[in-house]
């Protein structure tokens, strides 16, 4: 096909443009949300001592790291979706949350004794905390590459795994509310390797997804 | 480019998003013809045709529009999903180069069929960009109609026509090149 002719073949279709990704973003964002609620207090629940533990900083610091998680990626992963961005600082972002909670695993180090590291760390919800993280991070993670998908990303992998630490983000932040494990010690580990499970799939997902 | 032709460049895409057919026939125009100076100007070896990085780009534009932040500038976004589409187009010469040394080894292992095999077809499909792939296999190799694709894929059926007549015409182009070897 020539291009001109394939120019008036686009511009008689002008009409019927697709909403703006700012707003299926924000979108997105609310139905994920939604989804992982509905998965964390139909499998999980609340923790049965909420209330005494919402005065404890550590049960506090856990959300406070995975909101942050989740907001740098969400602004990180829409900056990735639409081509001639600058990335560079979204990319950036991402440290934020890395950083808090490295502090707060310091502060911990100083507070216990060293020969209560290694059985802090490993907890007693090790196997629930990968399992339900993951799980309630899927639906996030489907929701956020069907997105991808409707964006146009310059690099569909990148874009994939950052969708995944969104997906872990949030799904972090419900799953902080059911576990007795506060210890930042134990939240580096095991919340970091679950988060990287999603991330990891958000990568491979999205190389095939969201090519466009 | 002049600061003053990006924001009337930015008004014309402003204008053909709000559906302004002469506003966005114009606007294409204009992007053709920078992506085809940036094209040239990119591409230094031959088995690749800048015109055909300008058409991706085009149907990129028309598919992806959505994704310009109307208060952007209109230049980078452009350049970038040129700049997309130009790595693809390497990224398919690459493939096809291994491909057709794949289809000879084949021939010299096995008898020549009259009929395209699944494994050809296969092979043929790999060679398109994602987007005709994906028509093309969804109408040619699954049989569905053009508007039954345009719903699958959320395509636009002037898009889906455009994607399927622009992957025939390169499986042709290939396969009439082999045959011609044999001959």
């Amino acid at each position: 096909m020539d291009t001109s002719e394939l120019i008036k073949t686009l511009a008689s279709h002008s009409k019927g443009t697709a909403r703006p990704l700012s707003t299926v973003w924000l979108w997105a964002a609310g139905m994920s949300i939604a989804i992982a609620a509905l998965v964390f207090f139909t499998v999980l629940g609340l923790r049965s001592d909420i209330t005494s533990a919402l005065e404890t900083p550590r049960f506090l610091h856990k959300f406070l790291v995975a909101a942050v998680l989740a907001v740098s990626a969400f602004v990180c992963v829409r900056t990735l979706s639409r081509p001639g961005e600058n990335r560079r600082n979204a990319i950036l972002s991402l440290a934020i949350a890395p950083a808090l909670l490295a502090m707060a695993v310091a502060a911990e180090l100083f507070a216990l004794p060293s020969d209560a590291w290694a059985a802090t760390m490993i907890g007693r919800n090790s196997v629930v905390c990968l399992t339900y993280i993951t799980i309630i991070g899927l639906g996030p993670l489907a929701v956020f590459l069907w997105t991808l998908r409707y964006s146009a990303p310059m690099n569909p992998a990148l874009a994939g795994s950052v969708a995944g630490l969104l997906a872990g983000g949030i799904a972090a932040s419900f799953y902080a509310a059911h576990c007795t494990d506060d210890s930042p010690l134990f939240v580096a580990m095991w919340y970091t390797i679950a988060i990287a499970i999603l991330a990891t799939l958000g990568a491979a997902a999205a190389s095939r997804l969201a090519r466009w | 480019m002049e600061r003053r032709d990006e924001a009337e460049f930015a008004r014309l895409l402003r204008a053909a998003i709000a559906g302004d057919e002469k506003a966005y026939g114009e606007f294409l125009q204009h992007a053709a013809f920078l992506v085809r100076a940036f094209a040239r100007r990119k591409i230094m070896q031959g088995g690749i045709d800048p015109e055909d990085v300008v058409q991706e780009t085009l149907l990129a534009i028309h598919l992806k529009r959505h994704t310009w932040r109307q208060d952007a500038p209109v230049l980078p976004w452009l350049l970038a999903i040129a700049k997309y589409k130009l790595i693809d187009a390497f990224r398919h010469r690459g493939r096809r180069v291994e491909i057709e040394i794949g289809e000879i080894a084949g021939t010299f292992a096995g008898p020549i069929s009259e009929t395209a095999s699944n494994r050809e077809i296969g092979h043929a499909l790999a060679t398109l960009a994602p987007g005709q792939r994906l028509v093309v296999a969804a109408i040619s190799v699954d049989g569905r109609s053009i508007s039954e694709t345009a719903k699958w894929l959320g395509m636009s059926e002037t898009a889906v026509r455009v994607a399927f007549h622009r992957g025939i015409a390169a499986i042709t182009q290939q396969f009439g090149r082999k045959q011609n070897g044999y001959k």
